[in-house]
């Protein structure tokens, strides 16, 4: 069927099979910070906004993504670079793999819960994996990231 | 200075901005997309294949079965040469050797079409009996790998008629005199189970003729340059027409140490002439790449009364699945990177059996047997306190290894081969013992703590040693250009995971050379335009590449002043890393490289280095933990977990922290959580995110991860390696804990609730 995606403000009108899976049309227009890790929704590095909220793009099919808008990790660079920052400071991207997935939550319960308490963020975070950190460097850096933004 | 500061990765903000950086990233546009049809059954012998009505679907451009792909038997393992691997597998084989075992590969447009012409491939199959219990493998009826000319390069024990894949004994001084003469001896078995590796990115590889038609292939790879040479071997082409290519990689951890679906890209390359790309599925992942290999360890203490520990027996069977990779070497590692702990024992013994089954092929894992060996030894050790009514610190502290000392164990076992003499030269095992008793308030907590009427802590603590690569086998190198505008290009082999190995090799090359940082820019991995590599693995990079980078740029600088000395004809020329001086005359190195280049003297100044190791300096670790059970439900949480490592110097502390607690939450995962479960058949039931559990930041309590810096003299800048060690300690440490909390021992993995429960309720 005819869909039309607004990704990141740009508008894009094609033919989508019924069955397409989000993720796949993205990485086909060339949104390649979306990663494939699972196709089972339990790993989190395929995440995006859709219509604002966070979203699995490997559980969402395009056609019912039509007329929403998609915020992919391109179209929120400076955004995520002002976190990145005590990321990279405290080196825990590692493999990397999962970061853009795990920022897009970032952005998602940022806009959610104003000042979120650590609790609340390693409640949100639950579904990002990461299998090279061991989370306690995330933990060290979101933790200081909040102490410079909850003031 | 760059060394021991916590400079964030230089590529890290690119990978957290989510730039195109991988395999599947790269890959061209019109890549046909490949796919493999994998086998239902655990073992067979293929008797007819039709790919008849497969081709005839238009947008499917080649099917490639064991009819029409070179016929050579290798090892997919991704080793040094000569490999100390058996071959025992073939690109597509007539037999197929455990679910998931690769039949026919297909190649088409779309990914639609590929699964469309999957099913249209019939496939007849004389289902043959299978072995899926490991303990009955040697000298079954059945043999997995009957008539297809296995054989191996050296002697490695690999005996195709027993279902071995390899073999090793070793002894030294008189076992049985030395038991005799004990007051205690104990022994018990232990078993530790299939893990899986569960990187983030799948196994992904990508190939492509460039425009000047050399095969290029983009893989996430730990190993690009035994990539070329394995391809090269058995695709019958030249070395030189092959370009392997790695770029950012999503986790390897040693489960993309082998050669995984390179073969079938650059063979449908080969045949199309086209693109090809094939990203394995998360469910091929877990049931068609590797696990850590499952083993069953026997192993013997004899100890006098005081708790002088005097001899150490070790048996163990593991399990390599349906292929030999990594077989003997990982089974090894079991002994040479766990016994030298204790290393004033009258008699060591270490032997083992390694089988092959009907099941996933196991390989290389981050910790690679010692974590292995380790559970064992570090729970025994437990156990032997506990039989001698001593504390288990002491007990350790009484028998544990020292600087200054060495173990003939190294002198015995290497990695395949025999191993090499070293004394310890750097080794804070005693600080780092003494550390983690202060974090975790050990003497307030020992052995248990009552919480209520079901809820009970302990604590639990575990010694752990690993290596600095493969002494003589691991090399590297390492190539210098200086640039107009006086910056540096580093280009390594050396193959970054996600460690951050380009940043550290860049610290180091900054260093030596007295520059910024910034003024290193390294491009890695990419056998056209970077020097050799083995790889990374074996915990090598930062102790052999970085020498390597050490070596040119000690190289570099030499070649600055002796330019500069020429220039300015002098014979005491200074270079301090921003500025020449000769005689009279100081011009900074920009102002010097740009005239070098553009107007005088003009000669590109190039230094390279390459290095060998000649032995192998074990990091030290000591994992502490305080866990809680509770008795009702067999619940194990674990509170917190501590470990201080003696890496030698950390040259990038951040990053050798990170390496830490990531290999310290992989350990853990094993320890309570992670198993590769089988069902009847031989197939893996768990092979899906949702069904493999691995632990979510929700799981485990704080970690506390410190450093008892050493000097490793024969590392660059002091340094060891911290990959791999971090994994070690969880297992016993826990498993102690739960003993000290519960009076239960548990000497299997995983310790889940259920088990505990069991054994708790059997009591």
């Amino acid at each position: 069927m005819e869909v039309t995606l607004i990704i990141n403000g740009d508008r894009f009108s094609f033919s989508a099979t019924p069955d397409e899976i989000l993720l796949d049309t993205l990485r086909k227009l060339g949104y390649k910070s979306v990663k494939r890790g699972c196709d089972s929704t339990s790993c989190g590095v395929c995440q995006i906004l859709v219509d604002g909220k966070l979203v699995p793009s490997c559980g969402f099919l395009t056609v019912r993504a039509n007329h929403k808008l998609i915020t992919t990790i391109e179209g929120v660079q400076e955004q995520v670079r002002e976190i990145a920052n005590y990321i990279t400071a405290e080196g825990v991207e590692q493999c990397g793999f999962c970061s853009p997935g795990h920022m897009m939550s970032l952005i998602a319960l940022f806009k959610e819960i104003e000042h979120p308490t650590m609790e609340q963020v390693k409640h949100y975070l639950a579904g990002n994996m990461c299998r090279c950190s061991g989370y306690e460097g995330q933990h060290r850096a979101l933790a200081n990231y909040l102490e410079v933004n909850n003031r | 200075m760059s060394i021991k500061t916590s400079i964030p990765k230089v590529d890290g903000m690119g990978l957290v901005l989510g730039k195109p950086a991988y395999t599947d990233d790269l890959a061209p546009r019109d890549a046909l997309i490949v796919k493999v049809l994998r086998s239902p059954h655990a073992h067979a012998k293929i008797t007819s294949i039709d790919v008849s009505s497969a081709l005839a679907i238009p947008e499917i451009k080649c099917v490639l079965t064991h009819e029409n792909v070179p016929d050579h038997v290798f090892s997919r393992a991704g080793q040094g040469f000569p490999e100390p691997s058996p071959y025992d597998a073939r690109i597509l084989n007539k037999t197929v050797r455990y679910i998931g075992d690769a039949v026919a590969v297909i190649a088409g447009a779309t990914e639609k079409v590929v699964d469309l012409a999957m099913s249209k491939i019939k496939v007849s199959y004389e289902v043959l009996p299978a072995i899926i219990d490991f303990e009955e493998a040697m000298d079954h009826k059945v043999l997995i790998h009957a008539n297809d000319e296995t054989s191996s390069m050296f002697p490695i024990g690999h005996d195709a008629k027993r279902n071995l894949a390899a073999q090793y004994e070793m002894k030294i001084g008189d076992m049985g005199q030395t038991l005799d003469s004990c007051d205690v001896v104990i022994k018990e078995r232990y078993f530790t189970q299939a893990q899986a590796h569960a990187m983030t990115e799948p196994h992904s590889a990508v190939a492509y003729y460039d425009f000047q038609d050399r095969l290029t292939i983009i893989s996430a790879t730990q190993t690009p340059f035994h990539v070329r040479r394995i391809l090269a071997k058995n695709l019958n082409i030249p070395l030189s027409t092959i370009r392997v290519i790695k770029p950012r990689i999503g986790g390897g951890y040693g489960g993309k140490q082998a050669i995984h679906g390179e073969f079938f890209v650059a063979l449908v390359t080969q045949m199309t002439k086209r693109p090809a790309k094939l990203i394995y599925t998360r469910k091929e992942v877990f049931t068609a790449s590797y696990t850590r290999h499952q083993m069953r360890i026997d192993i013997t203490l004899g100890a006098m009364n005081d708790g002088t520990l005097k001899a150490i027996d070790v048996d163990i069977l593991s399990n390599t699945g349906a292929y030999g990779e990594h077989a003997l070497t990982v089974l090894m590692v079991a002994g040479s990177k766990t016994l030298p702990l204790y290393n004033h024992v009258d008699a060591v013994g270490f032997r083992g059996d390694v089988v092959y089954t009907n099941l996933t092929p196991a390989g290389a894992f981050r910790g690679y047997g010692a974590i292995q060996g380790n559970f064992a030894l570090e729970s025994i050790m437990d156990e032997l306190a506990d039989k001698l009514k001593l504390d288990p610190i002491e007990l350790r502290r009484k028998n544990m290894i020292h600087e200054g000392e060495t173990s003939k164990i190294f002198e015995v076992m290497g990695e395949g081969t025999e191993g090499t003499a070293m004394t310890v030269e750097s080794c804070k095992l005693e600080e780092c013992l003494d550390s983690v008793l202060t974090t975790l308030d050990w003497q307030k907590k020992y052995p248990r703590t009552q919480v209520d009427e079901h809820t009970v802590r302990g604590v639990g603590l575990a010694l752990a040693m690993q290596g600095s690569g493969i002494p003589y086998i691991d090399m590297a190198s390492a190539i210098l250009k200086l640039n107009d505008d006086g910056f540096f290009n580093l280009l390594i082999g050396a193959t970054d995971l996600g460690t951050g190995s380009d940043t550290i090799l860049s610290q180091i090359a900054a260093e030596t050379l007295g520059v910024p940082d910034d003024k290193i820019i390294v491009y890695s991995s990419d056998t056209d335009l970077t020097p050799f590599d083995t790889g990374a693995y074996a915990s090598s990079t930062t102790y052999i590449s970085g020498h390597s980078v050490r070596i040119a740029a000690e190289r570099m600088r030499e070649a600055i002043v002796e330019k500069a000395n020429r220039f300015f004809k002098v014979t005491d020329a200074q270079f301090d890393g921003e500025n020449i001086t000769a005689a009279d005359t100081v011009i900074s190195l920009k102002e010097f490289a740009t005239t070098l280049y553009y107007s005088q003297q003009q000669e590109q100044l190039v230094a390279h280095g390459s290095y060998v190791g000649t032995k192998s300096p074990p990091p030290y670790m000591v994992g502490a933990c305080e866990v809680e059970v509770d008795k009702r439900t067999g619940r194990i949480k674990v509170l917190e977990y501590h470990g201080a490592v003696d890496c030698g110097t950390p040259i990038n502390p951040n990053l050798a922290r990170i390496q830490v607690e990531g290999a310290l939450l992989q350990g853990i995962g094993m320890t309570l959580y992670e198993e590769v479960n089988y069902l009847e058949n031989g197939s893996v039931f768990n092979n899906s995110f949702m069904r493999y559990k691995v632990p979510t930041r929700m799981d485990v309590g704080p970690m506390h991860v410190s450093f008892e810096e050493s000097y490793e003299p024969s590392g660059p800048y002091g340094a060891k390696s911290v990959g791999e060690i971090g994994i070690d300690t969880p297992p016993a440490a826990i498993a102690n804990a739960i003993f000290n909390a519960t009076g239960v021992r548990i000497r299997s993995l995983p310790i889940t609730s259920e088990s505990l429960w069991n054994a708790l309720n059997q009591k």
